[in-house]
């Protein structure tokens, strides 16, 4: 029986030469990923089991994305503890203040993953990478830990549901109303334990971006990773920053999945997830008559150059609503440059917006842009539960950049279309 | 090994923000995150759970965030065992690699009420619940998993070689 891509990947880094869906198997790691909530947990435990090296200094990653720059002294203390174990462990890819990003737009952007690669990162969005073709899963601290002492995560093979992809996106919408209306159709536990394997022709017009952000919100359907067909897009994308030789694993003719689902790209409009989860969608235009004090336009989905680039084409020129806020949050140090560069920091500002460096903050209500009781926002993040940004009575409706640009300017949920 | 306690009982995809939320992840120590366990989806609970007591959720619990430090503040808690129909996949790795026991057992979910008084037998399977006077079958672990716990979790597994 022929195998989805992600077996065969699995297989490989196994040493093995097929596996199958349920098997239980240990693979070999070519990346290891903390941040600064999750890392000093994993300190802790691979302190506590005595273990005195890492397994690849080269092969761990330690990015200070969630409380950084520090919010209060007890998150200092988390990153001091992160910092001084990266340097007493000789770990080369640790990223502080000024150099660091939010990590799952900064690895892709470092060429620190590539396609064929397995990847676990104490993230539960770590599944981003699998728009580059990588095996990519968000585990905890201890699999962090046992992942940094051995180099190997044990994982059951999972079974896969394809998405064939056809068509192309129509006018303002991106791979968030994608990924969103697949959520909306499959639900947050549709893909429970397994794979989303993303190929088609429609694939291919998808730029990485878009790409990144669906695979990005595959842990929203319950996945274990979420993965796209390599395709030339992806190997321009890798061979202009690579760090490491990569292969292409493409899934067997006969490989067997659970579900093959259809998706025409051009018959997906701007779509909104509302409270309280990623699963409650509806076309932007049904939702016109809900006022928004906040808008969130960032994160480790969104906060990449094209979404910063929508943004600014949607707000140029014009002024965001009365008594909204508008936070906006380039994911990395070199996006941000390249937002002053194109004049959108500008744009962003003459628009009555606030722009800060990278930072997870508000999306998990840690700081940055917290709500009060009752408070309604549109977030380009990824997760609306109940308080996640902030009270536990605040309401988080999900969009696309577009979505929550147009929503800013209008101070209620808009359909980019109509603005 | 046998637990035994109150039933806590929550609904479905009870994720892992309302387990421990984001606000109090600038700490790792568990005493700390067990006191705000679940306290934006029940205020009452850290007042009213004792050592022993059994939490009972529907499907998809402990979806959303990676966070070890969830299953943590639950096991800080005093909650015994966790019990539902169906667990997001890193929730139940991390329960697993942390020794929080957890059974899947969508009649147990459906059926158990807050409050009941419940025991579960971890050798066989079998939850007991005495207020209602039922028996149902939880699915055992496999059997690599059932020796990462028995070893005392992943960690001691791996340095024990």
């Amino acid at each position: 029986m022929g195998m989805t891509m992600t077996q065969k990947i699995l297989a490989a880094h196994a040493g093995l030469e097929s596996v199958c869906a349920g098997q239980l198997i240990k693979a070999k790691l070519d990346m290891v990923l903390g941040n600064d909530i999750t890392s000093p947990v994993a300190i802790n435990e691979f302190k506590k089991f005595g273990f005195s090296e890492v397994f690849d200094k080269n092969k761990i990653s330690l990015v200070m994305d969630h409380f950084v720059p520090n919010k209060d002294i007890k998150a200092a203390e988390q990153t001091k503890q992160c910092r001084t174990f990266a340097k007493t462990f000789g770990i080369k890819n640790y990223y502080d203040v000024g150099d660091m990003g939010i990590e799952h737009a900064l690895l892709p952007e470092k060429g620190l993953v590539g396609p064929g690669d397995v990847i676990i990162g104490a993230d539960s969005h770590t599944c981003t990478y699998g728009a580059l073709g990588a095996f990519s899963t968000g585990v905890g601290s201890t699999d962090m830990a046992a992942g940094m002492a051995t180099g190997e995560a044990w994982f059951k093979v999972p079974s896969a549901i394809k998405f064939n992809l056809t068509g192309k996106l129509s006018e303002n919408c991106s791979g968030k109303d994608v990924i969103l209306y697949i959520i909306g159709k499959i639900g947050v536990d549709g893909a429970l334990y397994k794979s989303m394997e993303f190929t088609g022709d429609g694939m291919h017009t998808l730029s990485m971006d878009d790409r990144l952000c669906m695979a990005n919100m595959a842990i929203e359907a319950g996945a274990k990773n979420g993965i796209f067909e390599v395709d030339d897009v992806t190997i321009k994308y890798y061979e202009e920053r690579m760090t490491h030789p990569y292969t292409v694993y493409k899934a067997d003719d006969d490989a067997e999945y659970d579900e093959v689902i259809d998706i025409d790209l051009s018959a997906i409009k701007p779509t909104v997830a509302c409270p309280h989860l990623p699963e409650n969608t509806k076309n932007a235009s049904e939702l016109s008559d809900i006022k928004i004090d906040q808008c969130v336009i960032g994160s480790c989905t969104n906060g990449r150059l094209s979404d910063m680039e929508i943004a600014a084409e949607i707000l140029r020129g014009k002024h965001i609503a009365e008594g909204v806020r508008c936070i906006i949050i380039p994911a990395t140090q070199s996006i941000y440059m390249e937002c002053i560069k194109r004049g959108y920091i500008e744009i962003f500002i003459n628009a009555g917006c606030a722009v800060s460096t990278p930072t997870c903050g508000p999306c998990l209500g840690g700081y940055m842009g917290i709500l009060a009781a009752d408070e309604v926002a549109i977030a380009t993040t990824n997760r609306n539960f109940v308080g996640r940004m902030g009270h536990v009575t605040s309401k988080i409706y999900l969009s696309s950049p577009a979505t929550a640009a147009a929503s800013a300017i209008k101070g209620y949920i808009c359909d980019p279309n109509k603005i | 090994m046998i637990a035994h306690g109150t039933v806590h009982k929550y609904g479905d995809n009870v994720d892992t923000d309302v387990i421990i939320p984001a606000r109090y992840l600038n700490t790792a120590n568990h005493k700390e995150l067990a006191s705000h366990c679940m306290e934006d989806i029940d205020k009452e609970f850290t007042s009213k759970v004792k050592v022993g007591d059994v939490m009972v959720g529907g499907a998809n619990f402990g979806c959303g965030s990676s966070r070890e430090h969830a299953p943590i503040a639950i096991k800080e808690s005093g909650i015994s065992v966790v019990i539902a129909e169906t667990f997001a996949r890193i929730f139940y790795r991390n329960a697993i690699n942390i020794g929080l026991a957890i059974l899947e057992c969508p009649e147990a979910s459906a059926k158990i009420q807050a409050g009941d008084d419940v025991e579960v037998d971890f050798d066989t399977g079998i939850i007991t619940n005495h207020t209602k006077n039922e028996q149902y079958k939880a699915q055992p672990f496999p059997p690599f998993i059932q020796e990462i716990i028995a070893k005392g979790g992943l960690l001691a597994s791996i340095s024990e070689g």
